[in-house]
């Protein structure tokens, strides 16, 4: 009988890995393996098979480009996701007490997504260029004219694009952390007498963290995308404010800096392992709390 | 309470309409004349004088750049059917082989699956910058760069379809497969006639995702292509603008519908695809 059951499991596990075998096999050849062999080179001379430690790294830490960059990159993140998150956590809210309307303003809010990038990116242009129609608007209000996209506002310009274009995503998410609050929670709390801003601290606040964390970690591998808008408005050298780690890569591409892309990719790479397992850390102590 | 609600609409409706206006303002643009077009936002482009300026409505609403652009725009060709020639392979591949191993993850047990997924999940979520650099040495490798491949073959081996179709086929009952097994099915045709039937939600919604991710991509052609006549239409609408505005706004609406008319037909599925990357392990 036992061997008879263990039998049946291996023929199970050969199922299972011939199942898995070709998405291995694609990834191992086009994404794990290059990726080893990038961290490899990361260590070495470009043409040379010189060994050179961490030469490579420091390089990339030293180099003035890369620094705006990362400076830029972090700033945006700690702008936008935070902005993101309680925005579209408000709207949720909103949304669900709109019994008739919610899913036609959900499917509204999730539009954008499905709009590509380069569809608006004229239209952004008729908006913040010099001569557009936002400047229009400030002249006829008696305001001064803005260089939008050349001042340090096309960083606010590219936030707001962020947030049009993934507010809608936030929200699905939201929205189903929120449907799975019983309501006979709020039921209970209405009794006990409390109010609805008592009723979202108490009940509807701690029932999200874990939806929170998760949503961040979305919100954060989709604003690596911004960049997207960044080029197609402002090319591969835009206003020094919105000059992001995207932009590096893409000239460092272009010069085939092998090395230092080799190099700064390991330490993306490791920061973003760091920061989403420390998310996830942050996550599961809330939700034992 | 009442009060309360209607504030609530009233500002939803606002972030509607906030939302909206780019896409109504394209739209119409579409159908703007040349020159309706060139005397109102002119000046944006570096013709004209003054500043630019918008109407709700087009004051001669025209067909005449659409038919421009049909027939006398043979640029927008090309570029449209290599968005379509990278984008349908990408997502049909994608389909062939993660459904297998979005199966075996979500049927089977076995030493290692639970370190594979993680791995799946980091690679699911590390930016296009971190592998752009590796992918690009093995393209250059395998001699794919400069080629429609360059962008299909890194497309087709995406984790995020697998995140997402496991999902689906993990709310098949167990019960379902006990009895088939019990009739003597072996494991390929369980999955044949069980588990692609029972995970059709999830399958529309990876497919829809990966179509919006495809159609959508302008990293990864920037990065592959070389050579301008290979670019999808994504990366080739802005270079037209100044050339031709009137083309220009109709491509923008052309380009946007295909992207439109896959998220309006699977906004459903969209919407569980999302919440399905959300739910933690």
């Amino acid at each position: 009988m036992r061997k008879k059951k263990s039998k049946l499991q291996r023929r199970e596990t050969i199922a299972a890995w011939l199942f898995l075998l070709p998405s291995l096999l694609g990834i191992s050849i086009f994404i794990l393996l290059p990726f080893l062999d990038a961290v490899r080179r990361s260590f070495y001379q470009a043409m040379g098979k010189a060994f050179v430690g961490l030469e490579n790294y420091s390089t990339v830490l030293h180099n003035e480009a890369f620094l705006l960059a990362a400076k830029n990159t972090g700033r945006f993140i700690l702008t936008c996701i935070p902005l993101l998150l309680i925005i579209s956590l408000l709207l949720s809210v909103m949304v669900v007490g709109q019994k008739r309307w919610g899913d036609f303003f959900k499917v509204s809010f999730l539009i954008p997504m499905a709009i590509p990038v380069a569809s608006v990116a004229l239209l952004w242009q008729i908006l913040f260029q010099n001569k557009g129609l936002l400047n229009h608007l400030i002249i006829k209000l008696g305001g001064q004219p803005v260089d939008w996209m050349n001042s340090n506002y096309a960083f606010a310009i590219l936030v707001i694009s962020y947030l049009w274009k993934n507010i809608g995503y936030d929200c699905v998410l939201w929205l189903s952390g929120l449907s799975s609050i019983p309501s006979s929670l709020y039921e209970a709390a209405a009794i006990d007498g409390a109010g609805g801003i008592a009723k979202f601290r108490f009940i509807t606040l701690p029932a999200l963290i874990p939806t929170l964390f998760i949503t961040a970690v979305l919100s954060l591998v989709n604003s690596f995308k911004v960049f997207r808008e960044a080029y197609l408005i402002a090319g591969s050298y835009p206003h020094s404010s919105i000059y992001m780690l995207q932009h590096l890569f893409n000239n460092w591409f272009i010069s085939l800096d092998v090395q230092k892309m080799c190099a700064a990719a390991v330490m993306l790479a490791a920061t973003f392992v760091v920061f989403v397992l420390m998310i996830y850390r942050m996550g599961k102590s809330g939700v034992e709390e | 309470m009442k009060g309360r609600k209607l504030f609530s609409f009233v500002l939803l409706s606002l972030m509607v309409i906030i939302i909206w206006l780019p896409i109504w303002m394209m739209i119409t643009g579409s159908f703007m004349g040349l020159t309706e077009l060139t005397e109102r936002v002119g000046a944006v482009l570096g013709y004209g004088e003054g500043y630019a300026s918008w109407s709700l409505l087009p004051d001669y609403p025209t067909l005449k750049p659409y038919v421009e652009l049909l027939l006398d725009s043979p640029g927008f060709f090309p570029m449209f059917w290599n968005s379509c020639f990278q984008v349908i392979p990408g997502v049909l591949g994608q389909l062939l082989i993660a459904l297998p191993a979005a199966w075996s993850f979500a049927r089977f047990r076995f030493r290692g699956k639970h370190a594979l997924f993680l791995l799946y999940i980091v690679l699911m979520i590390m930016p296009f910058q971190v592998t752009m650099v590796s992918s690009y040495l093995v393209l250059d490798r395998l001699r794919l760069m400069n080629s429609h491949f360059a962008l299909i073959l890194p497309m087709i081996f995406s984790t995020f379809p697998v995140f997402i179709m496991e999902k689906s086929f993990q709310g098949i009952p167990l019960a379902l497969i006990e009895a088939a097994k019990i009739d003597g099915a072996g494991e390929l045709k369980i999955f044949l006639n069980i588990g692609i039937p029972m995970g059709t939600a999830g399958i529309i919604s990876a497919s829809v995702l990966g179509f919006l991710e495809g159609w959508n991509a302008v990293e990864q052609p920037i990065t592959f292509l070389r050579d301008k006549a290979l670019w999808p239409l994504s990366l080739y609408l802005p270079s037209i603008a100044i050339e031709k505005l009137g083309v220009a706004m109709v491509a923008s609406v052309i380009t946007m519908m295909p992207a439109l008319l896959f998220f309006l037909f699977g906004q459903r599925y969209i919407e569980d695809g999302i919440v399905a990357s959300g739910i933690k392990e």
